[in-house]
Order: C-alpha cells, then structure tokens, then sequence
C-alpha cells in the first residue's frame, strides 16, 4: 500500500497541482494586485495590468517591439573578461552566470540596438531585471560603452531603459568602477551634442542609479517604479523608523524633483520621440497644438499616478 | 596614544609588549639578565608584529581600515597642509560635516583638500555624522572642485568612507544623482585630481571622490562595491560569513593594483598607519607629492582625456 501511494498517488497529486499553477502560462497573477490576467491581453495592454494599472517589469524584446518601429538591429558588444575575480559565494559565478543566459536568452544585464522610433534614428539599450537583478558588472559597462559610441557614430540619440538592484557584487571592485566607467560613455554623447535620455524603469537602485540613470537630460519614469540609492531595508535598519507611504517611488521623486515625467507605458513611445524630435531639431511627426491639449502647462504625469 | 586598541588579531603581540613594558618596570639598572629577557622578547613581538601584517587577511585588512588609531582627514590636513581654509556648504540646501573640505598650501602648492572626516570621538562622530556624507557633502565637493578649476588648483581627495548615507532625507534629496553628478565632475575636471584611498573606500560613497588621474591606496586600506558584513548578508544570507565575503571580493590594495584599479600602493608602517600615524601620513604625503609633480602643468585637455581613458579601459584589458 504504502508503495502504491508513494509510487503513484502522490506524484500524480502533484502533477495535477503544478498543472493548476502555472496552467502553460496562460494567466500571469498580477503582483500588485493579485488579480489574474490572460496572457494574450496582458500583451495587448503592454503588460500593464487592466485592473490596477500595475506595470509589470519587462524585459528588451518586449521593449525593443514596444518602442521601435520593426527592423531594428542588435549593436554589438565586445566580450568582456568573465568572472574576474574567480569569485564564488554558495554558488560559483560563472554557475549563476549560465543559469541567468539559460534563463534569459541573453549575453548580460543590458541588450542594445540600432533602429528608429517613428522614424527617428535612435540607439536603444535596456537593462534587463531578470538577469541577475540587472546588476552591472563589466558586461553592462562594455554595453553602454558600445551604446555611446554606437549613438555617436550613427549621430543618434542614446536612450536607455534602466532596471538593476546595482552593482554586480560578484564582480567587486571592478564592477564599482562601472560608475565612472558608464559616465564617461555619457559624457561621450553629451559632449558629441546628443541627446542622452533616461527611462528610469522598476527598479533601478543603487549603484547603476548613482551613476548613468541620474545622468540624463531628460529623466522619464514608469507610474511605481521603485528608484532610489539605498534599500528600503538598510534605511530602515540604518534610521529604525519606518519608512514614508510611497518612498523612492516614481511619483517620490517626481515631487522630489529627481524625474521630468511619470510617464504610463502606452504613451512612452509617443513622449520619447516627442522630446527627441524636439531636441534634435526634427520636425514633429505628430504635431499637436498646445491650444488643443488639455493639460499642456502641467508637468506630465499621464494616466493615474499610482503608489504601490 | 594612551589608550590604545589592539585588534583581535593582535592579541598575541599585545600580550608580549604587556609583558616587556611589566619587565621595564621591574628592572635595575645594570640587571643584565632581565636585560637580556626584555631584549629577547622585544624582538619577539616586533618579529610576530611583522609576520602579522605581512599576511593581513582580506577581514583582517577590513577590520585595521577601520581602526579609530588610524590618522583622518583633520589629521592629514595638520601634517600635511599649511593655511588649510575650510570651505562650507553646497549653496543649495546645507552643510555637511561627513566630507570636509577646503583651499590650503601641500608643500608650498596651492591646492583644494576635499575628503571624508569619520570623526574621533562621539561627539565629533556624530557632528561629521561617521564619515557617510549626504546629498550635500557630494554637492559641496562639486562646488569645490569647479572652484579648483577655475583658478589651476589641482585636487586631492582623502577618501575614508563606509559609504553614503542610507537615510530618509538623503533619499529624498537625491543621493544618487548627487553621488553620480560628483563622479562626473572628477571625470571632467581640467586639473590634476589625485585621490588617496586612506582607510575604507565604500562603494559609491567613495567613488565619487576617487575618480581621479592617480588613485593612491594605502597598503592596508580597502575598496569595495559594498561592505563584505552587506555582501555577507545577501550572498551568503549569512552576516557571519564576513570573512569569505572580504577575500571573495578582492578588496584590498594588492588585488586592485593588479586588477588596475587603482595605480600606487602607498607603504603603511610596520603594524599599520594607526601604529604610527605620522610616519604613515608623511609617506602618503610624499606619494601625493610624485603624483601632483608628474601632473602638474599638464595640458587640461590631456588630463581630462587621459583620466576618462583609464576609466573606459578599466576591467576591459586581460585580467
């Protein structure tokens, strides 16, 4: 009897319960509000929940389609040296490093391409959250290095979409040498007189956020997306207090004076090419008169501005 | 130093020169066996003191950067600068005591000093808030750092910093972009920036006033992306494994030297810079003096684009 169950009934219990899980991915559960969304309008609606408004972290494809006219192309990174430090925690790097490749389909943290956003010659490069937290390391460093200077030699504006827990703790010092590292990228298209524009995306934190993320000229985020330098968690352990409604959210820092704009994820493409076509001196692809637009002389928050 | 504090690892040796200064007190003159016992076991504890910061562990380093005997900023700028004039405040929201700088003469050179202070003792701890400078400490060191520029003052930067400050008021001035915006003025600077990492550099904290044409790091000091105690915690899921983390993440002057980033490793005294702060900041003082001479009346084009080469580079060449 005891075999029977072992052997049979209990693995069959469980294969039906996993079945019930995850039902082929057919519905994503929304984590902000829990309700659950089929997957064909959750792509629909640009991942953002119907019942909430919640934008869901998404990774460069999905970036790349929302925000580029089709065609566009991957701008090519040099390898960089893997795992330099031999390091291991209760895991070896270079294990983590193949499980995040495996997982995502992708090299590292940040994927950049050449291609227009309505017809505007723009490059485009996207942290990803799901591969190591989008944590920068040398990789992400050498692929915004190519990014400037695939923008400079196109005579394209840079845009990036940040989304990183910080600094790639595996690589040490060397990743904290990213910092001064992606500055001086950025510094290359500012001096070259392009525009660098930043889309501060949930999350982007630390070490990636105390350096290129904070300096754009022009500072975009999405409704909730959590920015800031520190963790919630050292704060709190650091001040013993607990920490205000709404803190280091997109909103937070728009009233802070951090962010241009709060900007909801159906509108980005439009805003983006709007503002480069206007600092790059480009005619207007969809000319709106301020005389018609209803909320022209507010700083734009689109959609609703919702905390989490 | 009256009140001096051993390390954990330097029991041992405090233990032996415990028992050389009892025997000091015991003796004659004349009382040549006792002589000879404290002559013996002097040698001892200086051999066990040399084959001790000979092999510093990682943690080790870690815990003598740290040390409250090692000389900070207030120091440095006694031995080292002459007319050091205190220069306050960013001009946007207040002052911040955690990084201290100022004009002042290093060997008869003009230059602008800007560093972290951790402070000595509590009170003065707590006024320069344990060396983790807010939005306005970076913001500051902008202002002074443009100000440098503008009348050819080359500057040097003392970075002693367990990191920015985590805190509500930080967060909500914009640490990030003032750290990031600190960063960028070292890279854009048209003077020679050389910076000293004296003690701890942390992370972002540190990197703001480190981006620099020489960064010169004390044998002993160490630089890392986070504290091995936070690397430990989310790792390692464990506080406890302190010790893996600091050798885990290549932090100290001899790994970075060989990963190139950092370019001179400035001798500690036997025992480390809190054994003897003078001889210590003197030797620094000399390294800082090399750098500033091989910088001087260079090209502030060259400078600049130099300083930005070796960053692009970092990491890139074969390690």
């Amino acid at each position: 009897m005891a075999n029977w169950l072992t052997d049979f009934v209990r693995p069959k219990i469980r294969a039906v319960l996993r079945r019930r899980e995850t039902p082929d991915n057919l519905w994503t559960k929304c984590p902000a509000c829990g309700q659950m969304i089929f997957h064909r309008e959750l792509a629909a609606n640009l991942f953002v929940c119907q019942h909430c408004s919640h934008h869901l972290r998404i990774g460069p494809t999905e970036r790349f389609a929302q925000l580029l006219d089709p065609g566009w192309v991957a701008v090519p990174v040099p390898a960089v040296a893997l795992d330099p430090l031999k390091f291991r925690d209760e895991k070896r790097y270079t294990d983590r490093l193949k499980e995040a490749k495996a997982k995502t389909h992708q090299e590292d943290a940040m994927a950049v391409v050449r291609g227009r956003m309505d017809e505007l010659p723009v490059v485009l490069a996207v942290q990803n959250f799901s591969f190591m937290g989008g944590s920068m390391g040398l990789a992400v460093g050498e692929a915004l290095v190519a990014a400037a200077r695939a923008a400079m030699a196109e005579r394209a504006p840079l845009v990036v979409l940040t989304a990183a827990g910080g600094a790639r703790m595996q690589e040490g010092t060397l990743s904290l040498m990213q910092m001064p590292r992606t500055t001086v990228a950025v510094q290359m298209v500012k001096e070259a007189g392009l525009p660098f524009v930043v889309v501060m995306t949930d999350p982007t934190t630390g070490g990636v956020t105390a350096s290129f993320a904070m300096l754009g000229d022009v500072h975009i985020s999405e409704p909730g997306a959590l920015i800031g330098f520190a963790g919630a968690r050292v704060i709190e352990q650091t001040i013993r207090e607990r920490l205000p409604e709404g803190f280091q959210r997109a909103e937070y820092l728009f009233d802070h004076g951090m962010l241009d704009m709060v900007v909801h994820r159906k509108d980005l493409k439009e805003t983006l090419g709007r503002v480069l076509r206007l600092l790059m001196g480009r005619d207007a692809r969809h000319p709106v008169s301020s005389r018609d637009a209803e909320d022209f002389d507010l700083p734009a928050i689109s959609g609703p501005a919702k905390a989490k | 130093m009256s009140l001096y504090t051993f390390l954990d690892f330097e029991k041992p040796i405090a233990e032996l020169e415990t028992k050389v200064k009892e025997l000091r007190a015991l003796m004659q003159p004349g009382d040549l066996s006792i002589e000879d016992e404290v002559a013996k076991l002097e040698a001892k504890a200086d051999q066990l003191l040399r084959q001790t910061y000979a092999r510093l562990s990682p943690w080790q380093k870690t815990q003598v950067a740290r040390h409250q005997g090692r000389p900070h900023f207030r120091d440095y700028v006694a031995r080292l600068v002459d007319d050091f004039t205190p220069l306050a405040g960013d001009r946007m929201f207040g002052e911040d005591a955690a990084i201290v700088g100022g004009l002042g003469r290093f060997r008869g050179r003009a230059v602008m000093v800007i560093g972290h202070e951790k402070g000595a003792d509590t009170e003065s701890r707590l006024r320069h808030n344990f060396g983790m400078a807010k939005p306005e400490g970076y913001r500051k060191a902008v202002r002074l750092m443009r100000l440098a520029e503008r009348f050819r003052l080359p500057v040097v930067t003392l970075v002693d910093t367990a990191g920015a400050y985590p805190g509500i008021g930080a967060e909500e001035r914009g640490q990030a972009e003032a750290i990031a915006r600190s960063t960028e003025c070292c890279l854009d600077l048209g003077v020679p920036v050389v910076a000293a990492i004296v003690g701890e550099g942390g992370s972002g904290g540190a990197v703001a006033l480190a981006a620099a044409n020489r960064v010169l790091m004390f044998e002993h000091a160490v630089y890392s992306v986070i504290s091995p105690e936070g690397c430990a915690s989310i790792l390692w899921h464990s506080a406890e494994k302190s010790q893996d983390a600091a050798s885990a993440m290549k932090l100290t002057a001899q790994d970075l030297q060989r990963l190139k980033v950092i370019d001179t490793i400035v001798a500690e005294p036997v025992g480390g810079a809190h054994r003897s702060p003078r001889e210590a900041m003197d030797t620094l003082g000399d390294s800082i003096g090399q750098a500033l001479n091989e910088l001087v009346g260079r090209d502030p084009m060259a400078l600049k684009r130099e300083r930005r080469e070796k960053f692009l580079e970092m990491g890139r060449v074969a390690i």
